[in-house]
């Protein structure tokens, strides 16, 4: 490939930040931050918690900030920058203390690691505590298969279950492999493949909200294929996804449900049994 | 917490149409299984992750240094293809584009114009332009014949009618031809093609677009599958090209990748059946071709996205057609629900250019931002960030002035104050947590009707107590904070 590249020039005009590539992962920490963020603090907040236990069960001392809320996404996806960079900022002072930022959702980890730089590409200063967040910055996932290693011994029933990457998971910080990984590391887990995986479930923050039709019909046929998928629950590490698909299963009057990642993942490895 | 956020009702072309297009079960099906297929064949051609990825680079570097240089290219190929005997006629709108080439028909006493497929053309509405000025022009590419026949617009900037199966396709040939139905493909393409090759002999003019304007050479490349693009470029005694000012590139060596990259990513191709280089008419030996060549090179607004580092991005584009088949909106409502030429992830960035922000108010917001148009672009065009720039644009206030053509079109005092609101609940530690006590104590007064997102969900109720709450007690429990 490498001859094709013959007088190619260095992209003078490229704008936006390249995608991640493979990355460097450090030692286990002692200490890390938790990024509860305002979809799991308020709706999901068990989620939170048990990604507070896997963590604390690798030995981690955990810290929750308590100025934590959210990390700007929804007024930046919404076209309001300068709403976002203000709570941007109050979440960059809240986590400038050096510690590995842990964040139990994609997309608000995609925020921190892609398009902070984006939100502050006018500030130089601010620009160094974004770069210093990013590579601080580690999707659940992310950090206990390639920090942590765990290593698990399933302590679950055997079960079937669908895998949902989110987008953001899968395009901004290349964990959905991560998340697929992790479920392999459980004996008793059989992870079931369903239509049309990689699509999005039509979430997509105020997208739900301002095109609710178009939205609708890709969380109906996400449902559909998850139903039909011959699991008996879907888990996913995205608090936004999660909310979407499970508002939608509720609607439909479906029995099947989602849970969050870090609740499945306890509840095998801690052995204690949530109806 | 954004999607307890009210947004401003929004009602618009793009939601109505949508509307519609989800409504129609066929429709749906039509689109979703030829994208599934189309998905497939994409992925089997680039089999190589490594080779797909340093191609799909090679490719933006090349469009990204022609697009660095594009008023010299523009100038050298205007030089060359003039050296090679070939007209260039520059247009700024695609009235002046129309103008030039009536004009252009007009000096042979043509009434007769056989068209391969451009998007160009569709985006100057050509057709309907020398039609009211007594000039038939005849879509010669089978899928644009076909919507051409049913008073229809492309669907898609490849496949014109993928929007038909074949048996709407067989009942319109009934209906307006008179011929019997049939479910035979092949028989549906010889009644298509048993019309047009007559039209190719009696044509004056024949019209095409053109995928690469190669400067260092003069060459128009045009790529084609049926053979309808040679035929209108080299029957009729008159061809025209039109093309927009970004498909210019530095030499016949930029295009071999670009090729490759092209019809990969639109039908999964290795190479096109047709790959037409033109320079120049017929020489005083040469037996056939066309006597006049002519190239209208048309700006129409991207001249003003090409005058934004960001936007510019946008020229990359080779019209692959790669974004609408990986788009999961695109493959729920069609191309017709955008209402404009060009629709999917690439439309939505490049038409605000054309006919501005306030007639596709609603095109930056049609997108889950999902990404999936970004990941396929086979010249890493960031669709969307490109979106994102774009909403930011759209909600501009006037004294914020916009930087991209009719800029503000979504701006509502209303949603901005909601968003200010937000943002002091979001970076108050103080309010936040309070906003979370009254949340969760009150949870039970969540109303069961929280506007569009009950249209598909049930409303989400607040845990009974939020992480901060579970998290401070559970932290202080095992020693930490």
């Amino acid at each position: 490939m490498s001859e094709l590249f013959y007088d190619a020039a260095p992209n003078a005009t490229r704008v936006a930040p390249e995608r991640p590539g493979p990355r460097q992962y450090p030692a286990k920490p002692r200490e890390v931050v938790l990024f509860g963020t305002c979809v799991v603090d308020l709706f999901f907040p068990e989620a939170g918690l048990d990604a507070i236990r896997l963590l604390e069960r690798e030995g981690i001392r955990v810290h929750f900030p308590e100025g934590q809320s959210c990390c700007g996404q929804p007024a930046w996806t919404s076209g309001y920058a300068t709403e976002a960079r203000v709570v941007a900022r109050a979440q960059l002072a809240i986590l400038d203390a050096g510690m590995p930022v842990v964040v139990p959702s994609g997309s608000c980890a995609g925020m921190f690691r892609q398009h902070y730089r984006e939100l502050f590409a006018e500030e130089p200063d601010t620009l160094e505590r974004v770069a210093s967040l990013a590579e601080r910055t580690f999707e659940l996932t992310e950090f206990l298969l390639n920090v942590c290693q765990v290593e698990w011994h399933d302590l679950g029933e055997p079960t079937r279950i669908a895998l949902h990457t989110s987008c953001s998971a899968r395009r901004e910080m290349n964990t959905h492999l991560h998340a697929r990984e992790l479920l392999g590391k459980l004996a008793k887990v059989e992870r079931v493949d369903h239509h049309h995986e990689s699509e999005c479930c039509g979430f997509g923050g105020t997208f739900s909200v301002r095109m609710p039709e178009v939205s609708g019909a890709m969380v109906k046929d996400k449902t559909e294929s998850l139903v039909t998928s011959g699991a008996d629950e879907m888990v996913t590490a995205d608090g936004g996804c999660l909310m979407n698909i499970n508002g939608s299963l509720d609607k439909q009057q479906q029995a099947f449900r989602g849970r969050h990642l870090a609740s499945f993942l306890w509840e095998r490895v801690s052995g204690e049994g949530k109806a | 917490m954004s999607e307890r956020i009210p947004v401003t009702e929004l009602t618009d072309g793009f939601r109505d149409r949508a509307e519609v297009a989800l409504a129609d079960g066929q429709l749906r099906t039509n689109f979703r299984t030829a994208m599934d297929s189309l998905m497939k064949k994409r992925a089997d051609a680039f089999p190589d992750e490594e080779e797909r990825e340093g191609l799909r680079e090679l490719g933006n570097r090349i469009k990204a240094r022609a697009l660095s240089r594009l008023p010299d290219l523009l100038e050298q190929l205007e030089a060359k293809l003039t050296d090679n005997g070939v007209k260039v006629h520059w247009a700024e709108t695609t009235e002046q584009a129309n103008e030039i080439v009536h004009g252009i028909i007009q000096a042979r006493q043509g009434s007769q114009v056989v068209k391969g497929k451009s998007m160009v053309s569709e985006e100057m509405e050509m057709n309907d332009y020398l039609a009211e000025r007594g000039v038939e022009c005849l879509e010669s590419d089978m899928g644009e014949y076909i919507v051409q026949l049913d008073g229809e617009k492309p669907s898609h900037i490849i496949m014109p009618a993928i929007h038909k199966n074949r048996s709407q396709v067989s009942k319109l040939f009934h209906d307006k031809l008179g011929v019997e139905e049939t479910d035979d493909v092949n028989e549906l393409i010889q009644i298509g093609r048993r019309t047009l090759r007559r039209k190719f002999m009696e044509a004056d003019v024949g019209v095409s677009g053109v995928n690469f304007a190669i400067a260092e050479t003069g060459t128009l490349l045009l790529v084609e599958n049926e053979g309808n693009g040679r035929m209108s470029t080299t029957a009729p005694p008159v061809h025209i090209a039109v093309t927009g000012i970004e498909k210019v590139v530095e030499n016949l060596r930029d295009v071999v990748p670009l090729l490759s990259l092209l019809t990969r990513s639109a039908l999964g191709q290795p190479i096109t059946t047709y790959v037409n280089m033109i320079s120049g008419p017929r020489k005083a030996d040469e037996l056939d071709g066309p006597e006049e060549v002519h190239l209208v090179l048309l700006d129409n607004g991207r001249s003003g996205a090409f005058a934004d580092a960001q936007m510019r991005q946008t020229l990359n584009c080779i019209r692959c057609g790669a974004c609408m088949n990986h788009c999961p909106v695109y493959t729920r409502v069609g191309g017709h629900t955008y209402g404009e030429v060009y629709p999917g992830p690439i439309g939505k960035i490049i038409t605000p250019h054309m006919v501005g922000l306030h007639q596709v108010p609603d095109h930056p917001s049609a997108s889950s931002l999902c990404g999936a148009c970004g990941d396929v672009c086979p010249v890493k065009i960031p669709i969307p960030e490109l979106l994102q720039r774009l909403r930011q644009e759209n909600v501009k206030s006037p004294a914020e002035g916009a930087k991209v053509k009719d800029g503000g079109a979504k701006y509502s005092r209303k949603e901005r104050l909601v968003w200010r609101f937000w943002r002091t609940l979001n970076s108050s530690p103080v309010l936040y947590r309070l906003f979370l006590w009254g949340a969760t104590r009150f949870r039970k007064l969540t109303p069961k009707n929280v506007g569009p997102w009950t249209e598909n969900h049930t409303a989400p109720v607040p845990a009974k107590r939020s992480l901060h709450d579970l998290a401070r007690e559970h932290l202080a429990r095992n020693g930490g904070q």
